[in-house]
């Protein structure tokens, strides 16, 4: 008991600090949001392994960890060093954020059409506090869901777009979270807001990198607002460091006619949970979530997704891969919910994993929640290792076992990869994972 | 070029090979022949190395070396060829890329230079040709799809590709309509050279009037209980293999 108290004190100690500065980011409104949610936080307190959701995932050292405030240190960042993480070839838009602080200097956009806006969230918040009344935590509920409350009451900063009607952007806005820990351990609490208006289009990639060594935490809330016959399509490629925990929800909120999808690959992190959530809540929304883990040595990995069918003819389509070695874990919870009035309701869900070592592990489970008496929902999960007919076969053909096995397991991977449209966030995952195998460099051009 | 002495082999405990006796020379066609279960494919997937088969006594020598302390791929490599009964299908693995691995690991094994894509393409090409095989399956992931005939023909394709000095081809001919079979055998037969051996596993005579063996053998119950030339082919066909094996107690008894 006296425990928890502390641990919400850190937090409360943080809040305090903003609460009292002079001139607060977002105005008013955003005072009264963040006083509710830190409230709502310290009724909450981080979860256990007792509560229904975090049933697999043990959050204790996060909750125990003493975690720092982030200070803005991307003076110190060289853009050298990001380069490798910033698509150079590409033409996105990019925004970066070093340690949860907007850097405009590493940071670029060229030929915006009309209208559109990607920037700082704070920025926005400080010129027109209304965005905050309109949309700030209006789809990511923060009620009941520990991490979403924090993130709620102490972000600081993040990325902010805003696409207005009938406008296409063509080139992906990226991005970019770097986390540099130091000697003590840091907390970094992004925000995003994106907001799709009518039959606009847009495709956000954000990537999550750390640099150097030390225990930090990355406590992040992404909400995506996809307006009628909106196309939104949404990457999170998760690269953090193997002492970083990463924490995440992604909130998609539909309306009629939209399209949507999000892909969460996750590579980095010690602790890592993915909170993935989709509102379908207009007629006939498309709206498909592809996921790749590939967790190694300890790390633990849960993707916890749930799909709300509100309004009728509404197709989802989930599709999440492991492949975990080692002694990885890996948690996928697939929770499909169909309203009463959601009918003709086509909902698909799969979860495939792949253990490559005799300790990795997986827990699968759907959660299909159906209230409507006509629709089509299908699930199905798998926990399988590498197919022993296939492998020698390939070894019967003179490829070594390394080879047989990297080339298996790339194959496996293949489908999700190959869902991620743009090129060169694909072949970065592609080379990513490559490099992760054994003789992966021989496998180059194999898509 | 390839010896079998004595090789006995279990499956899940079960004795399946029980004291085979074989040897094939450089040059040769021999045929093996057997009923159902008499464990043919055991034979094929034990000297292609198989690992859930158990050698429990007797040794297998290639090119006078102990082959069963070899990997399947160091195998491979040495030259030994196997052609599946049943092709393993392996969704996202390209036919092309997989098949170009194949080659470069038996050429770098050879101490032969790599070959690169485009090398390779024109390499296959003139190999999917002699197997009558559409170019278009390069693109499919390895077997996937692939009708039965497109799965046996893909075998005789492979082992053109890697061109090896030993083939065992595992009833390839099980399952193909006559035109098919052709192709199969004309496969083979363009490929019989003085330094290459071949083991043609069949259940059938008709693959033999395309593809004329030296040898005969009849595998009964794990033994080889009858060899002879081609003619024995024919005489199976009309006495069923009860004959073969009869005739080798009769003969046992008579001693
Ligand atoms: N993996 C296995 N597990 C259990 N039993 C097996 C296995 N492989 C083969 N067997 C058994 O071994 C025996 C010989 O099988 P094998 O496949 O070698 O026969 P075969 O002569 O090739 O038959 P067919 O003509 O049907 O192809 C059979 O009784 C079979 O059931
Ligand atoms: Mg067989």
């Amino acid at each position: 008991m006296v425990e928890l108290v502390q641990e919400k004190d850190i937090y409360r100690s943080a809040f305090a600090r903003l609460e009292a500065e002079s001139n607060p980011v977002g105005g008013s409104a955003l005072i009264a949001l963040r006083t509710q949610a830190m409230a709502r936080f310290a009724e909450l307190g981080f979860p256990t392994l007792r509560h229904e959701d975090w049933r697999y995932t043990n959050v204790a050292r996060i909750a125990k960890t003493e975690f720092r405030s982030a200070v803005d240190c991307s003076v110190d960042l060289d853009e050298r060093a990001i380069v490798a993480e910033t698509f150079p070839e590409a033409q996105f838009h990019r925004l970066v954020f070093v340690n949860g602080f907007f850097a405009r200097d590493l940071s670029s956009q060229h030929g915006l059409p009309k209208g559109v806006q990607v920037g700082s969230l704070a920025e926005t918040l400080d010129d027109d506090p209304s965005w905050v009344e309109r949309h700030l935590a209006r789809y990511a509920s923060y009620q009941d869901h520990a991490f979403t409350a924090l993130n709620t009451a102490l972000m600081e900063d993040g990325a902010f777009v805003y696409v207005p009607k009938g406008v296409i952007v063509e080139q992906p806005i990226h991005l970019l979270y770097v986390t540099m820990p130091g000697v003590e351990p840091i907390v970094v609490h992004p925000r995003n807001l994106i907001i799709a208006d009518e039959a606009s289009q847009v495709t956000i990639i954000e990537s999550y990198v750390g640099l150097g060594e030390g225990v930090y935490f990355t406590n992040t809330v992404t909400e995506i607002s996809v307006g009628e016959g909106a196309v939104v399509d949404h990457y999170k490629v998760q690269r953090e460091t193997t002492q970083a925990y990463h924490v995440g929800t992604t909130q998609l909120y539909q309306r009629r006619s939209s399209t949507a999808s999000s892909h969460i690959i996750s590579i980095g992190g010690d602790i890592v949970r993915n909170d993935i959530n989709a509102v379908l809540d207009g007629e006939g929304c498309d709206c498909t979530l592809n996921g790749l883990y590939v967790p190694a040595g300890k790390q633990h990995v849960d993707n916890h997704l749930r799909v709300e069918h509100r309004k009728p003819h509404g197709n989802s389509r989930e599709h999440f891969k492991g492949i975990l070695d080692d002694s990885a874990r890996g948690v996928f919870t697939g929770r499909i919910i169909v309203h009463k009035d959601a009918q003709k309701t086509d909902a698909k869900q799969t979860n495939r994993n792949l253990l490559l070592s005799d300790n990795a592990s997986v827990d699968t489970k759907p959660q299909l929640e159906i209230f409507a008496n006509d629709v089509k929902c299908t699930h199905g999960a798998t926990i399988g290792q590498l197919d022993k007919d296939a492998m020698f076969y390939l070894r019967a053909r003179g490829i070594s076992a390394d080879a047989a096995r990297s080339l298996l397991v790339f194959a496996f991977a293949g489908e999700s990869i190959a869902k991620i449209k743009p090129q060169p966030v694909r072949a970065q995952v592609q080379q990513i994972l490559l490099e992760r195998l054994p003789q992966g460099d021989q496998l180059q051009g194999l898509s | 070029m390839l010896q079998i002495r004595n090789l006995h082999v279990n499956v899940q405990g079960h004795e399946i090979l029980k004291g085979l006796d074989l040897t094939i020379n450089a040059g040769e066609m021999h045929s093996l022949m057997g009923p159902n279960g008499s464990g043919k494919s055991t034979l094929a997937q034990v000297l292609a190395g198989r690992d859930t088969y158990e050698v429990t006594e007797g040794e297998v020598l290639f090119e006078g070396r102990n082959l069963l302390e070899l990997e399947p791929d160091e195998r491979a490599c040495a030259g030994v060829f196997m052609a599946f009964q049943y092709p393993v299908e392996i969704p996202g693995v390209g036919t092309a890329y997989f098949l170009r691995a194949a080659v470069n690991a038996v050429r770098k094994h050879r101490g032969e230079e790599e070959l690169d894509a485009v090398d390779f393409l024109g390499f296959v090409k003139e190999k999917m040709r002699l197997v009558d095989m559409d170019e278009q399956l390069l693109k499919r992931s390895v077997n996937e799809g692939f009708s039965g005939g497109e799965k046996k023909r893909g075998e005789i394709f492979q082992m053109a590709v890697l061109e090896p000095k030993l083939a065992i081809l595992d009833e390839t001919d099980s399952g193909l309509d006559i035109d098919a079979l052709k192709i199969v055998a004309d496969g083979v037969n363009s490929m019989r050279r003085t330094d290459r051996a071949f083991l043609v596993i069949t259940h059938y005579q008709r693959l033999l009037n395309y593809i004329v063996p030296d040898f005969v053998h009849v595998l009964v119950d794990g033994r080889i209980v009858k060899s002879g030339g081609k003619e024995l082919a024919m005489e199976l066909e009309e006495k069923g293999y009860g004959w073969a094996d009869q005739s080798i107690r009769h003969a046992a008894a008579a001693s």
